[in-house]
């Protein structure tokens, strides 16, 4: 917060807290028109486009869902692939039993929901690198249970059913536009649920906890939801990728790269903000295609450089940008200004 | 009989995740760092051996005799280096920054070393076992490594409760403050705490080369089953990781006995409900616990 030498009441009247530092009729207009170009993507652009950036959406989803955990309520889960599978399972398991498999994408959501809410419990017992440690051991529980069941293909895999009648162009479009559709509510979704009280109740437990709890926050009950929110939309993420790969198997659902992706991703592009992970997924993709003829160093490369951002630029490359130049596409804090200090650099307060 | 076997396999098991997993909480202990880097430098220190040792001219079974020393020194570097500087900024980057070396580490492996399994050869050894009962084989190997691991806990223990360092590093875990206002060099202890960390988990790598194959992806596993072990056995007790070690590994022949798929399922699930019954674990304060 700005220091102000001047009297108290007076430097109070010259405060102006607003949400946007520009007028945000700039986002509004440029968000429309990626949303539209996206949305006509398939159409328009080479089938390896348009499957490229299936691959980025389920990425993006992942890693909002990853920084919600992480840069908003402080949990660090390197386990989150465990909703990711049992999205992609829950997903296999109402589609053999003859749901469409484009309905069962919410109720793959609400599954993986569901089973979080016991997952706290546990959980929510350990701390920090205990509680991170933890959340693999679900994800690998997770994954073992699933294997042992055969009707789900075991631990060799089951090839998803209900997607034969549709041609292969009709099939490549709609899984587009599915996962772009969930890609859209997460994130959206994921600036509402900022803006929103919990929001703010989140922003309190980061910037004091204990400050946080004696003001009436419910800390524990803050994380749960943000948990379960958070393992939803992984489940989201799982299910439109097993529409997307229909060979579910257990070790490619429930793969420890997942949560490597999903870390790195919102470590480089920036913890604690919406931008940062869609900014570091688009990064980490024009490596993974400028390299995929190299074998893993795409993630080699990509960790180093994930290691780096975390120690010498911890609040990843959007926060530099966004303190440099004092800006927001999607602000969920607010920035205060004394009308004073103008020359100082006002100071997100989130 | 046949669930005499089961206790004893699981045991000797049982003993090699104590050895895995002291380093890991020491590290927590002491520095409380959780390094999720810890078992791909068990598998790293197991590829040296393999490596180094034709080089050297020495049979691999002395080659912990070199690989331990390089890896408590580097320990030492790295704690200096990367770990201080990321435990100056917060818990949250440490973790970050393990976990990425992590799968920098596995993936570097994966590269220049393929997916093929490697074991760290000492011999025929690797073949003859102890046979005291009718179905009970006890492996030499085994039996070493659970010494070895004894060995390994009560030298640890001694150091920690009578020598000078010991006692160093057990005050700057207790207060860093306070040790520091009567002259210790917290940086300098937290390196050589590090340092042992990192002799004790080349020790356990080599071993569990010995014992198995080993590749690029072992690492992972074997932090999973150390850490099950330390939260089983209670976080902060040196003997009680041995404990929840043993009865880990005993859990997971037991699964194993009634399904192979069932192994890693049932020590998982012994873990879970530790964790839901006494999440303290047997002999553990409740530090580490919301």
């Amino acid at each position: 917060m700005s220091k102000s030498t001047a009297p108290r009441t007076e430097s109070l009247s010259n405060v102006s807290i607003r949400r946007s530092t520009h007028s945000p009729i700039f986002t509004v207009i440029g968000s429309l028109i990626i949303v539209v170009l996206l949305s006509v993507a398939p159409w328009i652009a080479p089938a390896q486009v348009a499957s490229t950036l299936m691959n980025f959406f389920i990425l993006v989803i992942m890693a909002t869902m990853w920084n919600l955990l992480a840069g908003y309520a402080g949990m660090v889960s390197i386990g989150q692939q465990a909703f990711v599978g049992l999205g992609a399972y829950a997903t296999l398991y109402f589609a053999l039993k003859g749901v469409n498999p484009f309905v069962t994408i919410p109720l793959a959501a609400l599954a993986t929901a569901v089973i979080a809410v016991p997952v706290t419990f546990l959980l929510f017992r350990l701390r920090g690198g205990y509680f991170a440690i933890a959340t693999w051991v679900v994800a690998d529980t997770a994954m073992l249970i699933i294997g042992t069941i055969a009707v789900l293909g075991g631990g060799t895999g089951r090839l998803m059913p209900g997607l034969e009648n549709l041609s292969p162009s009709q099939t490549a479009h709609y899984s587009y536009l599915a996962t772009w559709i969930v890609a859209l509510i997460v994130v959206i979704g994921t600036y509402l649920l900022l803006r929103s009280r919990l929001g703010l109740v989140l922003a309190s437990i980061r910037d004091n906890e204990v400050a946080a709890r004696s003001a009436g926050a419910n800390v524990r009950s803050a994380r749960r939801t943000v948990y379960i929110i958070a393992a939803a939309g992984c489940g989201a993420a799982g299910a439109v990728l097993a529409i997307s790969q229909p060979f579910i198997q257990p070790t490619n659902e429930f793969s420890m790269q997942w949560a490597a992706e999903m870390l790195f991703v919102s470590m480089i592009g920036g913890l604690g903000t919406i931008e940062g992970p869609i900014i570091g997924s688009i990064i980490f993709f024009i490596l993974q295609q400028s390299l995929q003829q190299q074998g893993v160093w795409y993630l080699i490369i990509f960790g180093v450089f994930a290691v780096a951002v975390a120690l010498w630029q911890p609040k990843g490359l959007w926060g530099a940008f966004r303190s440099r130049f004092r800006s927001e596409l999607l602000p969920v804090g607010h920035w205060v200004r004394t009308e004073r200090l103008q020359t100082k650099t006002p100071e997100p307060l989130e | 009989m046949i669930w005499v076997n089961v206790i004893i396999q699981g045991i000797l098991v049982g003993g090699f995740y104590a050895l895995f997993a002291c380093g890991l909480s020491l590290m927590f202990g002491v520095l409380k760092v959780i390094n999720l880097a810890h078992g791909d430098m068990a598998v790293v220190a197991a590829y040296v051996a393999v490596l180094l040792s034709p080089h050297l001219h020495i049979a691999m079974l002395w080659s912990f005799l070199v690989v331990v020393p390089i890896f408590g020194l580097l320990g030492y570097v790295l704690q200096r280096t990367l770990i201080q500087r990321s435990i100056d900024r917060d818990p949250f980057t440490t973790l970050l920054v393990t976990f990425g070396l992590s799968v920098v580490i596995e993936n570097l492996l994966l590269e220049l070393y393929t997916a093929n399994g490697r074991t760290v050869d000492i011999g025929s050894i690797i073949a003859q076992s102890w046979h005291p009962g009718s179905i009970v084989y006890i492996s030499y190997v085994s039996l070493v490594v659970l010494a070895i691991a004894v060995l390994v806990l009560a030298i640890l223990q001694l150091f920690l409760s009578k020598s000078r360092t010991g006692r160093l590093i057990r005050a700057v875990a207790d207060d860093r403050e306070a040790a520091q206002l009567s002259g210790a060099n917290y940086k300098h202890i937290f390196g050589i705490a590090a340092a042992i960390a990192f002799a004790t988990v080349a020790l356990a790598g080599i071993a569990y080369g010995m014992m198995t194959q080993f590749a690029p992806t072992s690492g992972g596993v074997n932090l999973l089953f150390a850490f099950e072990a330390v939260v089983i056995g209670g976080i902060g007790s040196l003997w009680g990781t041995l404990v929840g070690g043993i009865a880990l590994g005993v859990a997971q022949q037991f699964g194993a006995h009634l399904n192979p798929q069932y192994q890693v399922l049932a020590g998982n699930l012994l873990f879970l409900a530790v964790l839901a019954v006494r999440p303290q674990g047997l002999f553990g304060k409740k530090t580490a616990l919301a």
